[in-house]
C-alpha cells in the first residue's frame, strides 16, 4: 500500500513551539481521512504542513513523488477577500491553473468545464455573479466547483462545512465521497463525529500530541475523545527544550 | 465661439499646454490602473510613502547632475525600489506587517531626502522636487512618461493574473505553488516607476494624488477590475484637462488645480456615483421581487 504523505516523527509549529508534535504515520493514497481534536489541537496545521506552507520543526514528511499542484487546499475561509470584484466563473476558471499558469489563455473547452462544475455544485447560472453578492454556503459551493476543476488526486479540507448549512453541506460531502470512490485520497478536518463516523473510513484523532489513528470505528471512542479534551492547549514561554527521541 | 478659446484654444496655441496634456494622458493611462489595483490591495497609503520614499533618489540625482530629467529618475525609481524591497523583505521574515515596516522605511527615506535637499540645493530646488513643474514638461520629460505608461499597461497584462489572485485569495496562489512574491514587487516597481513619472509633472509630493484619486472615485462607477481601471484612467485625465484649464485661466499652479479637480471629481462619486454612494442610500427605491 502506497503512502501520499509519510511522517516520520514529524512536529509542526510555530516559534519553536509544537502545534503537531511527533506524529508518525501515514495517508495512504485513496484513503479518506478525518482529522479530529478541540480546537488548538494542530489540525490546520497538520494541513498546512502537508501543503508545504509550514516547514516540519522536526522528522521527516514524505510526499512521495507528489507535485504542489496534485494538491488541491481548501483552508478555513477567513484567508479570502470576498468584497473582491471577480466574478464567479473567473473564480471557477482558476482551477486550471496547474496547466494555465500565470499566462496561458482559457480556452473554450476549460471554461466548458467550468460551467460544468458550478452545474455540479447547484449554482448553474451563477457564473456571472460577483461573489461578493454569493452567501456563505455558496460561495463555499464555488470553491467547490474549483476543486472540480482543478481535478487533484490529493484533497485536503480545512472545516470544509463550518457555518455551512445542512443541505448543503450534505451536497458537499457527497463530492467529496465521489471524489473518494474516484481513488483520490481525501483529509479532512471536521467537528461532526456523526459525519465522520458514516463516510470517513479512517480517523486521525489529534490533540497537540497524537491520540489515536486508523479505522474510524476503532479510533472514534470514548476513551480517546476524552483523552484528547484534557490535553492542555498549553503554549508555555519558558517551555524546555523537547528531548524526546534524542536521549 | 466663448467655448472654443475656454477648453481648447490654449492647448492649440501653446506647445507647454500641449505637452503638460500628452503628459496627463500618459500619466492616467499607466496611474490609473495601477492605483486600483493598489486600492484593491488596501495598499492605498502604500502609494503614498513610495511617494515619500522617491525624494532622496531624485535629490542625490539633483546633486550629481543638477535639474537633469534622468537622474533625478533613476536616482528617484532606484530610492523608491530600495524602500520597497526593504519593506517587503522584513514583512516576509519577520512577524510584521507590510505597512509597518513601509512607514519605517518611508519615514527614514523621507527625512534623508529633506536633508540632502536642504544642506545642498536652495528651496527653489526643494520647491521644483516636491511640486514638479507639468507646464515645464520637455520633450525629454514626455518620452519618459510615455514610455513608463506603455511599459505598465504591458506589465500588468503579464502579471495581471496573478496580481489579481494574489489580492483575492493569496492562500490559493501559494497553495498551487505559484510565484507570488515576484508577482507583488514586479507591481511594487510598476508603482514606483508611475510616481517617478508623476513626479516630473506634479512633484513627489502630488504625483500619488493623479494614481489614487481616480482609483477611490472610480468604485462608485464600476464593479469589475477591468472596468474599474478604465473609469479610473478617465477620471484621471479628465482632472488633468480640467486642472491645466483652470491653472491657465486663473493663473494657478497647475499641479495642485490637476489634484483639487480630481479630489472635486472623487466628491461628486462618492456623493452621487451609481454604485454604493451616499445618493443610493439616502433614495433607496422599491425592493425587488427576488
Amino acid at each position: 500500500m502506497t503512502a501520499a504523505f509519510s511522517l516520520h516523527d514529524v512536529t509542526f509549529g510555530y516559534d519553536r513551539h509544537p502545534a503537531v508534535h511527533h506524529l508518525t504515520g501515514s495517508f495512504r493514497v485513496g484513503s479518506m481521512t478525518a482529522v479530529v481534536g478541540p480546537n488548538g489541537a494542530g489540525k490546520s496545521t497538520l494541513l498546512k504542513g502537508l501543503i508545504g506552507h509550514v516547514v516540519p520543526l522536526g522528522g521527516r514528511l514524505e510526499r512521495n513523488g507528489l507535485r504542489q499542484d496534485d494538491i488541491a487546499y481548501l483552508p478555513q475561509q477567513a484567508q479570502i477577500d470576498r468584497s473582491f470584484p471577480i466574478s464567479v466563473m473567473d473564480t471557477v476558471l482558476l482551477g486550471h491553473w496547474a496547466t494555465n499558469g500565470l499566462f496561458r489563455p482559457v480556452t473554450r473547452a476549460q471554461r466548458r468545464e467550468a460551467t460544468e462544475a458550478l452545474l455540479a455544485v447547484g449554482l448553474g447560472g451563477f457564473g456571472r455573479r460577483p461573489v461578493a453578492s454569493l452567501s456563505a454556503g455558496q460561495f463555499q459551493r464555488v470553491l467547490f466547483a474549483r476543486m472540480l476543476v482543478q481535478n487533484c488526486p490529493v484533497i485536503l479540507l480545512d472545516e470544509p462545512f463550518n457555518a455551512i448549512d445542512a443541505k448543503t453541506s450534505a451536497d458537499l460531502l457527497r463530492m467529496v465521497v465521489a471524489w473518494h470512490g474516484e481513488g483520490r485520497t481525501v483529509v479532512a478536518v471536521l467537528h461532526d463525529l456523526d459525519q465522520v463516523r458514516e463516510n470517513f473510513p479512517d480517523t486521525l484523532v489529534i490533540a497537540r500530541e497524537p491520540v489515536a489513528w486508523g479505522m474510524t470505528a476503532e479510533v472514534l471512542r470514548a476513551e480517546h475523545l476524552f483523552q484528547a479534551r484534557q490535553m492542555a492547549e498549553a503554549w508555555d514561554d519558558r517551555a524546555e527544550v523537547c528531548r524526546r527521541g534524542v536521549d | 465661439m466663448a467655448v472654443y478659446a475656454a477648453l481648447i484654444e490654449p492647448f492649440v496655441e501653446f506647445g507647454f499646454m500641449r505637452r503638460a496634456l500628452v503628459a496627463c494622458l500618459a500619466l492616467s493611462v499607466g496611474g490609473g490602473p495601477v492605483g486600483v489595483l493598489l486600492v484593491l490591495r488596501r495598499m492605498s497609503l502604500v502609494g503614498d510613502a513610495l511617494s515619500h520614499a522617491v525624494l532622496p533618489g531624485a535629490a542625490i540625482g539633483f546633486m550629481i547632475a543638477g535639474l537633469s530629467m534622468m537622474a533625478m529618475s533613476l536616482g528617484g525609481f532606484v530610492a523608491g525600489l530600495v524602500v520597497a524591497t526593504l519593506s517587503g523583505l522584513v514583512a516576509r521574515v519577520t512577524p510584521q506587517r507590510e505597512d509597518a515596516s513601509f512607514a519605517a522605511f518611508y519615514l527614514i527615506s523621507l527625512a534623508l531626502g529633506v536633508l540632502i535637499v536642504s544642506t545642498h540645493g536652495n528651496n527653489v530646488d526643494l520647491m521644483h522636487v516636491l511640486f514638479g513643474t507639468i507646464l515645464a514638461v520637455d520633450d525629454a520629460s514626455l518620452l519618459l512618461v510615455v514610455s513608463i505608461a506603455t511599459l505598465t499597461l504591458f506589465a500588468l497584462a503579464v502579471i495581471g493574473r496573478g496580481l489579481i489572485v494574489e489580492c483575492f485569495d493569496p492562500g490559493f496562489l501559494r497553495a498551487v505553488g505559484a510565484p507570488g512574491a515576484i508577482v507583488h514587487f514586479v507591481f511594487l516597481a510598476l508603482v514606483v516607476m508611475n510616481l517617478v513619472a508623476g513626479f516630473h509633472a506634479l512633484g513627489t509630493l502630488m504625483a500619488v494624488g493623479l494614481m489614487m484619486l481616480p482609483a477611490v472615485a472610480a468604485r462608485f462607477w464600476a464593479g469589475e477590475v477591468a472596468s474599474l481601471a478604465a473609469t479610473s484612467g478617465v477620471i484621471a485625465f479628465g482632472s488633468g484637462y480640467a486642472g491645466l484649464l483652470v491653472s491657465y485661466h486663473a493663473g494657478l499652479p497647475s499641479g495642485p488645480a490637476i489634484i483639487l479637480v480630481a479630489g472635486g471629481l472623487y466628491i461628486v462619486s462618492f456623493v452621487a456615483g451609481p454604485r454604493g454612494s451616499l445618493r443610493v442610500r439616502l433614495t433607496p427605491r422599491r425592493h425587488l421581487e427576488a
